[in-house]
């Protein structure tokens, strides 16, 4: 369709830019991964495997990685809980008001995860609204300690960010979904709630995948919340690296984490695809 | 065929509505008291809410920090536009009509800053500035979000040359143009509205990012790293007024992109397309 | 000859056949727009009845009506004595087979076909015993297992037909099921469904905009023009005495003659013919195969034409040729193929052979 000249006038200046500046970082913190520092603070660039050593040997890595992954996880439960009854509704129920609901949907996803965070800050603290306001009708006496500075303010932000996320791929498969392969199912016998179980969900599940994903691996690597909330106690895998990166000051090491990160997302990445793959059918 | 508008589809049951409505008081929570708070006198947090006050919105205007920030804010969006515009464009129509070698990478490479955890992209990046020795700054910010925000770009186009007829372009070159005369005189005008609400989202998406920006600024600060510097010196209300003033300007920005797109594309495809990529394999 | 008046709603009976169905008095309309308009309707036991109409004219919305899955905004349905427009599309024994086929893509062709049955939770080896039966009726037992996206248009269509039938319904609806095949195929599958009804005999009620189709597998033909009832007949009576212009023109060719009866004369251009008709404006239906050469002998009642041939449709066994007169009447004509036709040929016809038929209004 197009001419040689065309062609690579139009493929050159992207490849070169990711070339740059995706491709080449990568390979530079796989570099850094098996570098070291010096105790005068400089990187020390003989190769060595200390630092995944270091990531095997320490618990606290381990216990972070495995806290974060808890926290996706329920990040990611509540998302779908959250999100797949609202995408049916909205799918199926909502008639003429279904594009202005998709509006309403949508702008959370985009104003600002700051604002958002912050909020949530103001909400659950010990003077924040949610505390004062129970104590104001008298439903409890002291504030809640535990609603904020604690892995609960953590999964409960990301998951008020992360909805809509999940919401968005869970949609789209179900808009998908022929209407007359409901109309099908009603008309051989079957009631809405088995036409739902039959026929709506084994067709979303690919939606769901997506949805779960991203907001199981968003959730993993997200290092603001749990600054901001999260307390001692809620730290992430992801702080540990901002503080290797900034006044812990052990880049290699923070590389090497870093590099685990991306070697896990991109798998379960991968995974997630050739599940969706198995289960679309069109 | 007839058209048919069909009626209602399910009657939805107590339950759907109650959830819907539960939904979406969570996602708009958090956005109310904000607002709400933000002209309350007594500060943030404290319930109920007291002495309507416009006081922190003065404070807010007087604050000559947040000003240079807002400045610098626009300035790196505008950039990012120009740069994930400029490379995610020619990045969409190679996805779509050429074949090379090392395709399907590319466009994985493309997209994963999409899906990725923003910390990543930004360590990766701050180790090549390190390297390269180029000192922190806008410029770096810039750089940094260009490259988050191609993805978005080429997504976007991506749908809208879906929706390009190819006989157009084919009859444009029938009629004797040449390929780059067709690409200004029939590609380009028919992917207008992708483009206009591609920039729309990036400029939006730029102005609120901190995850990558956070490891590659320098001595001046983007909006969200300013905000984000006073929370962690503690809590003022001020923030409840500059936050409140920020989901105004989203919210703008994103009806008027969401207006866009359905005129050029229809609803249900921006969440597929925007999902699709990153998540499905490769369609090269 | 039957007046006009007398054919306008004609629904003629079937003759001995109980009734299964009854549409009475559904009208339908989506807001302003006005759909269908007080449709009466019945559909006997064992019968294959065709709905036909060109797009727009209600016919899906009718059988859509009739399946549940639009509710009549007046009106009411009645099957076998018991009120049906009051009951969901899944408590009807009446089951449809869909013009894309709606075939359930994450299921093999056996388990779309089980579907109905494992539903209602009937015992697993019922269900694979009359799924068998289902899928051998509509010649699939080779594609079982396969998955829809593998199987053709013309087979996805058989499948959708045994999902249906091995429900056992009393009524099955069709929605122009053979619209996406082509001509070949479809040809095949009109005979092969024909059969098939004929074979487990429970009613059919067929949509289709195609005329033809509609004759070859009816049982009787109910035309719908913009959501009213044109005429209800067999393929036979609706060809031969159709009730108005429309329905002349609809199925088949033919030629319309519009003119005057003065004082037991119809007048029509230059041609003129005995008739028993009232005085005044007058439309008569003559099919072109009912216009012959003219042979030597001067028939008594015939009337004869004379004109030059304007043009010739090649079909094959026979040709359609336009004739044009000097008075400027314009003749279609069926005759069998010939080579050549010389000067100003000469035709007639018997007057018995135009049919009256009530003026139709042209559309906005």
């Amino acid at each position: 369709m197009f001419s040689r000249t065309y062609r690579n006038v139009v493929t050159l200046p992207p490849l070169v830019w990711v070339a740059v500046f995706l491709l080449l970082p990568y390979l530079l913190m796989f570099c850094y991964s098996f570098w070291s520092v010096s105790p005068a603070q400089t990187i020390v660039h003989s190769w060595t495997l200390d630092n995944y050593r270091e990531l095997l040997r320490v618990e606290v890595y381990w216990q972070t990685l495995l806290r974060s992954m808890w926290i996706a996880a329920r990040v990611m439960f509540f998302s779908l809980l959250l999100g797949y009854p609202l995408a049916y509704f909205l799918s199926f129920c909502a008639g003429a008001s279904k594009d202005l609901y998709y509006q309403l949907v949508i702008i959370p996803l985009w104003v600002s995860y700051l604002v958002r965070a912050y909020a949530w800050k103001t909400i659950l603290g010990s003077d924040g609204v949610l505390n004062t306001l129970l104590q104001y009708v008298h439903l409890t006496r002291h504030p809640l300690e535990f609603l904020l500075y604690s892995p609960f303010a953590v999964v409960l932000t990301l998951t008020h960010i992360y909805t809509p996320f999940t919401f968005l791929p869970i949609y789209a498969s179900l808009e998908h979904i022929p209407r007359n392969l409901v109309e099908a199912s009603n008309d051989l016998g079957a009631s809405p709630a088995q036409t739902f179980w039959r026929v709506i969900f084994p067709l979303s599940i690919p939606g769901v995948l997506a949805g779960a994903t991203f907001a199981f691996v968003l959730s993993l690597g997200d290092f603001l919340a749990p600054l901001l909330l999260g307390g001692p106690s809620g730290i992430m895998i992801s702080n540990i690296v901002v503080s290797l990166f900034g006044a812990a000051y052990n880049w290699p090491l923070g590389a090497s984490i870093s590099l685990c990160m991306l070697v896990l997302v991109v798998s379960l990445l991968f995974a997630s695809e050739r599940l969706e793959k198995k289960w679309s059918f069109s | 065929m007839e058209l048919l508008v069909s009626e209602s589809s399910t009657r939805p049951s107590g339950w759907l509505w109650a959830h819907a409505l539960l939904v979406f008081g969570f996602l708009y929570l958090p956005i109310a008291v904000l607002i709400i708070y933000s002209f309350n006198g007594a500060g943030v947090g404290g319930f109920p809410p007291r002495d309507l006050t416009l006081a922190w919105y003065r404070i807010l205007f007087a604050d000559g920090a947040i000003w240079d920030s807002v400045v610098n804010s626009l300035l790196v969006a505008a950039a990012a536009v120009a740069i994930a515009l400029g490379f995610g464009i020619p990045a969409a129509l190679a996805l779509d009509r050429a074949h090379f070698p090392g395709k399907a990478l590319f466009r994985r490479l493309v997209l994963l800053p999409l899906i990725l955890p923003g910390i990543i992209t930004g360590v990766s990046l701050l180790m090549l500035f390190n390297r390269a020795q180029i000192k922190l700054s806008l410029l770096t910010i810039v750089l940094g979000h260009g490259t988050a925000l191609i993805s978005v770009a080429t997504t976007e186009v991506f749908a809208g040359l879906q929706k390009l007829d190819r006989a157009q372009e084919e009859a444009s070159l029938d009629l004797g143009a040449t390929y780059w005369q067709t690409f200004l005189r029939v590609t380009l005008p028919n992917l207008k509205l992708s483009i206009i609400g591609a920039a729309l989202l990036i400029f939006t998406l730029s102005m609120d990012e901190i995850a990558v920006s956070f490891f590659l600024i320098g001595r001046d600060n983007t909006l969200p790293l300013e905000i984000w510097g006073r929370l962690r010196r503690g809590i003022t209300p001020e923030i409840n007024a500059v936050s409140t003033i920020i989901f105004v300007f989203s919210l703008a920005a994103i009806v008027l992109w969401y207006r866009l797109r359905t005129r050029a594309e229809g609803a249900p495809e921006i969440a597929a397309e925007l999902m699709e990529p990153a998540a499905q394999g490769a369609q090269s | 000859m039957a007046t006009s008046e007398q054919l306008t709603r004609s629904t003629h009976e079937p003759s001995s056949r109980s009734t299964l169905l009854e549409v009475r008095n559904v009208a339908k309309s989506f807001g302003k727009n006005v759909v269908l308009r007080n449709i009466s309707l019945q559909v006997a036991e064992g019968e294959f009845l065709t709905i036909l109409g060109e797009s727009g004219s209600g016919k899906t919305t009718l059988l859509r009506i009739i399946a549940g899955f639009e509710s009549a905004t007046s009106g009411e349905l009645w099957m076998a004595g018991q009120r049906l427009d009051t009951l969901p599309p899944y408590k009807r024994r009446v089951n449809t087979v869909f013009q894309h086929y709606a075939l359930f893509p994450h299921l093999t062709v056996e388990q779309n076909v089980g579907y109905g049955l494992r539903v209602e939770n009937l015992d697993k080896g019922e269900i694979a015993s009359r799924v068998e039966q289902a899928l051998a009726q509509v010649k699939m037992t080779a594609y079982a297992k396969a998955k829809p996206s593998r199987i053709s248009g013309g087979q996805q269509q058989r499948v959708a037909l045994a999902r249906a039938l091995v429900k056992r319904p009393q009524l099955l609806l069709l929605d122009e099921p053979l619209s996406a095949l082509d001509a070949n195929l479809r040809r095949q599958m009109q005979v092969e469904l024909k059969s098939l009804q004929r074979e487990v005999g429970i009613s059919f009620v067929f949509v289709t905009h195609d005329q033809e189709e509609a004759m070859v597998m009816s049982d009787r033909i109910a035309l719908l023009r913009r959501g009213e009832l044109e005429q209800v007949a067999t393929p036979r009576e609706i060809y031969s005495r159709p009730a108005s212009a429309y329905t002349a023109q609809f199925i088949g060719h033919t030629n319309l003659l519009s003119g005057e009866v003065r004082q037991g004369v119809m007048h029509c251009g230059s041609l003129s013919w005995r008739t028993r008709e009232p005085d005044g404006p007058v439309l008569y239906s003559l099919r072109p195969e009912n216009i012959r050469v003219a042979g030597h002998a001067a028939r008594p009642d015939a009337v004869r034409f004379r004109g030059k041939l304007q043009h010739r449709a090649f079909h094959g066994a026979t040709e359609l040729l336009r004739i044009e007169c000097n008075d400027g009447l314009i003749f279609s004509v069926r005759t069998g193929a010939r080579e050549d036709w010389q000067g100003t040929p000469e035709f007639e016809f018997d007057p018995q052979d135009a049919v009256r038929v009530r003026a139709s209004a042209e559309k906005g």
